[in-house]
């Protein structure tokens, strides 16, 4: 099913925020991502100046879903943690509600059991938001699509405008 | 399943290319990467074997400026073409918003286009989508080889719905932002009709 399967407003924005913020100081971590089942970044925490955040998201996602299948494969419904260790930082990462992916980053003034101990207090969060998170979708989907009904307008030239002009020089097709 | 983040104002978009082996869906995700300013793109991540096929998926992230006061983010992945990775191609079609098609143009490929079209009705299926409804186009690529199959005998046997149709030569760029244009206004059009329908 296409649409907007997943919106995600202020309040809960910050709400995650939190939880994620609580989960980097508590796990003494250097970063805490939250990605969606399909690669897009939903939030983070730490800092993240040396690390292309996009990039990273998109190969978590894949990552989780080829391990997944790996599950699947010798017929485990799923594995629910993936931890990757490296020689200075190491790489935690769960699937939360079947629907989003946390990250945490941590370096060896952590250690695996914290971590995972935070983590699951974490995902306990997570998860009663993300379940209040999809009924209030579920009920304002009218509202939602109504907020959306400016998108039923966009013109070619909108479109043009994104990819720098009707004139840029890039296009050299032949529509038919 | 487009993530619309109203916090950020932001909606992310994945559009995935989709056809057999050797098609030249990399080398239309490097055109554009190459094309595009650096403001404008994220790294382009191919995951390949050493012989440069691909091995799981290329993603391309592309930010372009918003519409409607939104700012839209393209996520560009590639399937590996070759049959034997039907199960990473069945991963990266999960949650696609629209899907390009890239054919190859050459006579002997015929018969790959036409089982890469098939295995992408029964893959989108798979995950709940539908060729008759996704955002969809058609690109007829290797334009430039002396064995390129007459445009309309290629379609014929390739057009599924009445989608768009380019004619592309992806190395030197031909066709290939048309192609891109076109499915990215086709999947912000449903945005729209979507939350209609399910409204
Ligand atoms: N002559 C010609 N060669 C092309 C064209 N497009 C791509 N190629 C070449 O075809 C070969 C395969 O292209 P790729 O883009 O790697 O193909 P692919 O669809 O990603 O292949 P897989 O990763 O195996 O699925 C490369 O050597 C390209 O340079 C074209 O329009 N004309
Ligand atoms: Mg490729």
């Amino acid at each position: 099913m296409m649409g907007f399967d997943f919106v995600l407003y202020e309040q809960d924005y910050d709400q995650i925020q939190q939880v994620l913020h609580r989960l980097k100081e508590g796990a003494n971590a250097q970063m805490v991502f939250l990605i969606d089942r399909n690669g897009s970044m939903v939030a983070f925490q730490g800092d993240t100046e040396n690390i292309d955040t996009t990039s990273f998201a998109s190969l978590a996602a894949g990552n989780v879903a080829a391990t997944e299948s790996l599950a699947r494969l010798l017929g485990e419904r799923e594995f629910n943690v993936l931890y990757h260790e490296g020689a200075g930082q190491n790489i935690h990462m769960s699937l939360i509600s079947q629907r989003v992916i946390l990250v945490v980053i941590f370096s060896n003034k952590s250690a695996l059991g914290l971590v995972r101990l935070r983590v699951k207090q974490a995902a306990n969060e997570l998860e009663r938001i993300f379940t209040s998170l999809m009924e209030k979708l579920e009920r304002d989907r009218e509202l939602i699509g109504a907020s959306l009904n400016q998108f039923a307008e966009i013109t070619d030239e909108d479109i043009d405008a994104l990819f720098g002009g009707p004139e840029s020089e890039r296009d050299r097709g032949r529509p038919r | 399943m487009v993530f619309i983040n109203y916090a950020a104002r932001e909606i992310n978009v994945k559009i995935v290319y989709y056809g057999p082996g050797l098609g030249g869906k990399t080398t239309n995700l490097q055109y554009i990467y190459e094309r595009t300013s650096p403001d404008q793109k994220g790294k382009l991540i191919s995951l390949a074997t050493e012989t440069e096929r691909t091995l799981f998926f290329d993603f391309l992230p592309l930010d372009l400026g918003t519409v409607k006061g939104f700012r839209i983010r393209f996520h560009l992945y590639t399937v590996p073409g070759q049959v034997f990775y039907d199960a990473s191609r069945k991963l990266i079609l999960k949650g696609a918003d629209g899907v390009v098609f890239v054919a190859d143009s050459q006579r002997e490929r015929m018969d790959a286009n036409i089982e890469s079209l098939n295995n992408l009705k029964v893959n989108l299926r798979e995950n709940g989508l539908d060729i008759r409804t996704i955002p969809y186009v058609l690109q007829l690529n290797k334009r430039d080889l002396p064995s390129a199959v007459p445009v309309e005998e290629m379609l014929r046997v390739l057009h599924v719905k009445g989608e768009p149709v380019f004619e592309a030569v992806a190395t030197r760029g031909i066709g290939v932002f048309e192609t891109l244009k076109t499915i990215a206004r086709l999947v912000l059009q449903e945005l729209k009709k979507t939350t209609h329908a399910m409204g």
